[in-house]
């Protein structure tokens, strides 16, 4: 059996988080992971609600050493929970703060654990472990499960690691959620699997994320997002100087990524990966469009569909992207944007399909369909578009649609605008032909036109 | 509520409608409904939005650590009171 270590630290001493500009150890972590995987209740799926970094990463371990799943879903409605429930009947939660309403058994995250002075073993953790389930939104509204293995994991983050040039003494700040993809890559397992340390707060406004910046010692990363980045250059005068700073989730304008390496005073590199392969490829924003794969990663064009393979990446893995090889050269390319049908709004995605079917699941609700919004200028400067819902529900007004949604769908993915219309215009099919979707939707939209409620 | 505050609270009403590009008019903003989750819908992408308003029309940021996140953006109604009580210009 092929083992990989829980984290790389060398030593008990050894720093793996930053809580108040307090250094929290190797020894403590391991110590605080013993006490927790004590506590939790029986049932082999989690969900991890911990907003917490440090804590997030505690649960995650205790998860792992007990052989637990994590479930990791794209978003926490009620639906989805039930989904979530329906999957696996014995899932339970953890939060270290309110559930937010989470209908699930809760396990509340100690809010002290002893302090530490005795030496543990770092546990080594079989590689063919599954650690977590990653779901995808399906075409029919039920979500997709991806098993993550605990080697493939590992060996993409110390990838990542090493084409980054992240080493011991790193400290990392992540803006995003660790319950996804790139927050549990980049902002939690790169640090513990590269010797490093990470922020325990997650903070929230420019203020905060620049005061949890400072307080980390260099070098220090950033992990975040290029709509975080905007708002922060935004509203701060002066910035903490960073030694590192990486972007995913959404592309990254030039010009904002220029600013930001120059008031960083750091390189800034953009990470591309999606829920299926993790993280496979980045690129320095400032110094060209192309990327390049992380070692041993290898990209393949076969027909209309671009395949990843190699590496972590351990069996060969249908990429949905527009992706087109530089040169022939199967470790470097262009991204020409996502599939039409996938959405991704600030760093969280579905698809129109998955949408469409739940819209038209509500009870009331006649027709109805999703539109991604129009590329607009707002789009270079890093601003967030909202999707556009076009329905046909003559018994529903617009607060029961948009609540019967909210329970189904994330509240990013909510319409703005949800507009009423009598018919939506099918064509003899019974297909919505885009272009004449868009034809209809200007026409509803247009200031002149009468006779749609608003 | 003095008067000088409800001239505030329009003001409010009126920056929170201008930075989501929301389709209505900032008196329909209710002083005491939700802005967060149902009530106006707002998430947290826009209240991040609003924040960076705030800061740029007001002269303050919002910390998360100097008041309760969830209680300041309550309603238009307490986002007034915070702001009303940090402002600098």
């Amino acid at each position: 059996m092929s083992t990989l270590p829980l984290i790389t630290h060398h030593c008990p001493d050894a720093i793996v988080a930053w809580r108040d500009s307090r250094p929290v150890s190797a020894r403590q972590f391991l110590s605080d992971v013993d006490q927790v995987t004590g506590l939790l209740p029986a049932g082999r799926s989690v969900l991890n609600l911990c907003r917490d970094h440090y804590r997030f990463a505690v649960t995650l371990a205790a998860c792992i050493v007990s052989g637990r799943v994590s479930l990791l879903p794209s978003t926490h409605t009620p639906e989805m929970v039930r989904q979530m429930r329906h999957i696996a009947p014995d899932v339970f939660c953890i939060a270290d703060q309110d559930a937010g309403g989470v209908d699930l058994p809760v396990f509340r995250y100690p809010d002290r654990t002893p302090t530490s002075a005795a030496d543990r073993l770092i546990p080594n953790i079989d590689s063919e472990q599954v650690i977590a389930q990653v779901f995808t939104s399906g075409s029919t509204g039920v979500p997709e499960p991806h098993l993550k293995r605990w080697g493939s994991l590992v060996r993409s983050v110390r990838a990542e690691a090493q084409q980054l040039g992240v080493s011991a003494g790193y400290a990392t700040l992540g803006t995003v959620p660790a319950q996804h993809m790139y927050g549990l890559e980049s902002t939690l397992l790169m640090p513990l699997q590269s010797g490093g340390s990470l922020q325990a707060t997650r903070p929230f406004y420019p203020a905060d994320i620049c005061a949890a910046l400072a307080a980390l010692p260099r070098p220090r990363l950033l992990v975040t997002t290029p709509y975080h980045l905007r708002t922060l250059l935004a509203e701060s005068d002066a910035v903490p100087a960073a030694d590192l700073l990486l972007s995913a989730t959404a592309p990254l304008a030039r010009n904002l990524a220029v600013e930001a390496e120059t008031r960083f005073a750091a390189p800034l590199f953009e990470i591309y990966g999606c829920t299926e392969t993790g993280q496979i490829a980045s690129r320095r924003t400032t110094h060209g469009a192309a990327w390049q794969t992380f070692a041993d990663v290898r990209l393949r064009c076969e027909a209309e569909t671009v395949w990843a393979e190699g590496g972590p990446v351990t069996e060969p893995t249908p990429l949905s992207d527009v992706i087109e090889l530089v040169d022939a050269d199967p470790t470097r390319f262009l991204l020409h944007g996502r599939h039409a049908e996938l959405v991704n709004i600030a760093g969280k995605r579905t698809s129109l399909g998955y949408l469409n079917y739940h819209l038209n699941a509500i009870s009331g609700v006649l027709d109805g369909v999703f539109l991604q919004p129009l590329e607009g200028d707002d789009h270079a400067t890093g601003g967030i578009r909202r999707l556009i819902a076009l329905v046909v529900a003559p018994e529903l007004t617009p607060a029961t649609l948009m609540r019967a949604l909210r329970d189904r769908i994330d509240p990013v993915f909510l319409p703005r605008p949800l507009l009423f219309v009598d018919a939506l215009p099918r064509n003899a099919a019974g297909k919505l032909p885009d272009h004449a979707t868009r034809a209809f939707l200007a026409r509803v939209q247009s200031p002149t036109t009468t006779g749609f409620p608003t | 509520m003095s008067e000088a505050n409800l001239e505030l609270q329009s003001e409010v009403a009126r920056l929170i409608v201008g930075a989501l590009n929301l389709d209505i008019k900032p008196e329909a903003i209710q002083p005491e409904a939700r802005l967060y989750g149902e009530g106006m819908g707002l998430d947290s992408i826009d209240i991040l939005e609003v924040a960076l308003a705030v800061s740029k029309r007001f002269g303050f940021q919002l910390r998360t650590d100097n008041a309760d996140n969830v209680r300041i953006f309550n309603s238009l109604r307490s986002l007034t009171e915070h702001i009303a009580a940090a402002r600098t210009k």
